[in-house]
């Protein structure tokens, strides 16, 4: 079947992507294990689809891809959820420093004629 | 008593001259929170001689509320007043917005439309504003005859107590939900609102339930 040709060498050029990011130290080896067992599950799924249904029989779905779809369901979302929160975080850190720079710039703008006061000229900061 | 009226404003150049003026020559600390406008809106108050905090980008009305808090607290501020740079406050209302602050019955005051003779468009009473009310009451705890429109003062206590984390228009749900968890004493009074144009329909309403459902689940 074509499909599992494209599969495979999807997985292939995966795995090499994995391993070469591991040697240009990019990922840490927890990283790469991780990554490696999870390519090989799903390799496995793919050259033997009927492993799934085995799985799937155990959990008390009929079909393997079945099982699949559910689970990825559910991944994305919990990354749904996970990117929202994160997204979330990232706003509230925008406004703190956007407040930040719109309160230390007055603030500097506040001592300047003070100082150029002192020294008897125009200040050049601008 | 050290007053400071907070204006937020973003791409106001056309509506806020007007109103600086007004605030300028009532009260001595006017800080205008510039939203991350493209347009002139920090030369038209700078140019007044007023304080311009200058939010680089735009971060929404709450998070320049809250700049603006900060500012304020920061100088002295007993008093912090809310104004709208659009045109829609009027500055001689603030006198009487003080008022139970000043005479310490009150660490907040929210200006109510119900209360006073403005003309709010009867869509808008009905379809957007008094639901908003039922909400905040149910929600907050807070029972007031208004929702959300922007004229309040609050006492330095008040104000350190708030923390506004809704950048955007949620904010005003926020500070109720605040006041209630604070045990903030507050009073409304009436005012006029001029209605030169619609402000935020429905479409905002909505959002601003989005936003504060999001936040609850997200924290």
């Amino acid at each position: 079947m074509l499909i599992k040709l494209f599969l495979i060498v999807f997985i292939l050029f995966v795995v090499y992507r994995v391993i070469s990011r591991f040697y240009r130290r990019e990922i840490t080896v927890k990283e790469l294990i991780t990554w490696l067992v999870f390519w090989l599950l799903v390799g496995v799924a793919v050259v033997l689809p009927q492993t799934t249904d085995l799985l799937a029989a155990q959990v008390g779905v009929s079909r393997g891809a079945d099982l699949l779809v559910y689970i990825s369901v559910l991944a994305l979302f919990y990354l749904v959820f996970r990117i929202l929160v994160r997204l979330e975080r990232l706003e509230h850190q925008i406004t703190k420093i956007t407040r930040h720079v719109a309160l230390d710039q007055e603030n500097k703008k506040a001592i300047k004629p003070a100082l150029s006061g002192v020294e008897g000229q125009e200040n050049k900061l601008e | 008593m050290k007053i400071f009226v907070v204006v937020p404003a973003w791409n106001e150049e056309s509506r806020l001259g007007n109103s600086l003026d007004q605030l300028k020559n009532q009260y001595q600390n006017v800080v205008v929170v510039d939203d991350g406008s493209v347009d002139n809106t920090t030369q038209v108050a700078a140019g007044r001689g007023l304080v311009v905090l200058n939010h680089l980008i735009n971060r929404g009305q709450g998070a320049a509320l809250q700049t603006g808090d900060e500012y304020a607290l920061k100088n002295g501020a007993d008093i912090i007043i809310h104004f709208d740079a659009d045109g829609q406050h009027q500055v001689a209302e603030i006198a009487r917005l003080i008022e139970p602050i000043v005479e310490g019955r009150a660490d907040i005051v929210f200006g109510s439309r119900f209360l006073g003779n403005s003309r709010v468009p009867w869509t808008k009473k009905w379809l957007i504003l008094k639901p908003a009310i039922l909400f905040n009451w149910l929600f907050t705890g807070v029972k007031l005859s208004d929702a959300h429109n922007g004229l309040r003062a609050l006492s330095a206590k008040a104000a350190r107590l708030i923390n506004i984390t809704h950048d955007e228009m949620a904010h005003a749900s926020e500070i109720l939900a605040q006041v209630r968890k604070n045990r903030l004493r507050y009073q409304e009074v009436p005012v006029d609102i001029i209605y030169h144009r619609y402000g935020q329909g429905f479409g905002a309403g909505w959002k601003i339930l989005k936003d504060l459902i999001l936040k609850k689940i997200l924290k």
